[in-house]
């Protein structure tokens, strides 16, 4: 709506005088064409008491009113669903409907027709690695809409100067302790990119890691010292080509009937690290993207580029 | 009476859901009450939250242990449901990914009017309008 409202002394004189509740704003409210109808009507009802206490008045009752409205309809959300909860089955029951002939043949048949140790792995990598594929789109999603909101590398540089920033790598404990941590934290970031299929973890969470480590050198050496070593084009590359290989690893099954997900590569000995299939590269693929993804987040919104 | 107290047993015993039940309140409050922007997404976060932890123990089967395979041992009697795992991972992503559309929203929203609460908010909004454009 406004591009500078500091740079604005009109508008900003407006703001203080509202602040300090010495403006009048009944005439406002009273001018047609710009005001749902039911407040104009409902100020031009009281005409003869045009004054900043009727309107701060009708303020305070429409707090009030949506108050009340908003504790009935959270009482309301919470008793129904606590009588949905008294009606689920018990906690841990081996017999409630969600155990059913899906899950079993998850764990029973998984290992087998995937090799992978890891059932959940081989769900959403090998049955299920449509969805997996449309969630690493969604965090590409994301990270294309907060470049477009964030980006300030072409205009308005003046921003990112104005506030001030403490310059971590002085400091003898913290750069110390950092320059032991990062590289473990990316060392255990890889490996539980590399053991997703074998035990807990996989390319979300191992990409998670990978991305605090990042994040943590960007932080203690400065964000200017992060993007000369990662730079924007060096991730823009990372995450395309690991969605174009997520993508062309899996788009074969369109072409057999998109219901049969049997892999190129054969599982292999369950257990092992070169093993099932094409799990170990997709898990690496979704590590990579989701901790590029991270990286962006934390460098959009500290420096406005990468 | 006794369907009362049925009532109450089950929720004794459902006690996972019904933390994550109040977990998800908890987080709508904030967000119906909280007049700041951040701690609208915040409260949108918590009942995310609330969300896992409900399908998570959902998929909870008592005395079974997680579902990787040891020791070529694949009858289900020995593992828990692994589906409800996948969907909570599903879900987390979006709710990262939402939280940061909607907090680099709140940047730029911050960044031209200088507030982030709501009713400020709504009445610069509306000053402007009548003002100046």
């Amino acid at each position: 709506m406004l591009d500078k409202p500091k740079l604005d002394p009109e508008f900003s004189s407006i703001w203080t005088l509202w602040k300090n509740g010495q403006i009048d704003l009944t005439g406002s409210l009273r001018s047609p064409g710009h005001q749902d109808p039911a407040s104009v009507k409902s100020v031009e009802k009281y005409r003869p008491r045009r004054d900043r206490s009727a309107f701060s008045h009708y303020v305070q009752k429409s707090n009030h009113l949506y108050n009340i409205l908003a504790t009935v309809l959270c009482v309301f959300f919470a008793c129904l669903m606590l009588m949905t909860v008294a009606n689920l089955p018990l906690y841990g029951d081996p017999n409630a409907p969600t155990v059913n002939e899906v899950a079993e043949r998850y764990v029973e048949k998984g290992t087998e027709e995937t090799g992978a140790v890891n059932t959940v792995a081989g769900m959403i990598l090998d049955y299920r690695a449509f969805d997996t594929l449309g969630e690493s789109f969604v965090l590409f999603t994301s990270v294309c809409a907060v470049t477009i909101l964030m980006n300030l590398s072409s205009k308005r540089q003046h921003v990112k100067h104005t506030k001030e920033s403490i310059n971590y790598a002085d400091d003898m404990i913290v750069r110390g302790v950092c320059r032991f941590l990062v590289p473990l934290i990316m060392v255990f970031g890889i490996y539980i990119l590399l053991n997703g299929h074998l035990s807990p973890g996989g390319g979300f969470s191992g990409g998670a890691v990978l991305g605090a480590g990042l994040i943590i050198y960007a932080m203690v050496w400065g964000e200017e010292q992060a993007s000369r070593i990662i730079s924007a084009r060096l991730i823009k590359t990372v995450v395309l080509c690991s969605l174009g290989f997520y993508c062309v690893a899996k788009s074969y099954s369109f072409f057999t009937g998109a219901n049969h997900l049997h892999s190129i590569i054969s599982p292999g000995t369950p257990g092992r690290i070169l093993s099932a299939g094409l799990i170990l590269p997709l898990n690496v693929a979704v590590g990579f993207v989701v901790c590029c993804t991270m990286y962006s987040f934390y460098m959009f919104f500290r420096r406005g580029k990468l | 009476m006794t369907a009362l107290l049925t009532y109450c047993t089950n929720l004794f015993n459902n006690y996972e859901e019904v933390v994550a039940v109040i977990l998800f309140s908890i987080g709508f409050c904030i967000l119906l009450f909280s007049r700041n922007l951040i701690k609208k997404v915040v409260g949108l976060d918590i009942m995310d939250t609330g969300v896992f932890l409900l399908l998570a123990s959902r998929g909870y089967i008592e005395g079974r242990s997680v579902p990787i395979i040891v020791d070529g041992v694949t009858s289900m009697e020995n593992y828990i449901n692994p589906i409800p795992a996948g969907l909570v991972l599903t879900g987390i992503v979006v709710s990262v990914s939402v939280s940061a559309l909607m907090l680099s929203l709140t940047v730029r929203i911050y960044r031209t009017y200088r507030t982030l609460d709501v009713d400020a908010l709504y009445m610069m909004m509306s000053v402007s309008k009548g003002g100046k454009r």
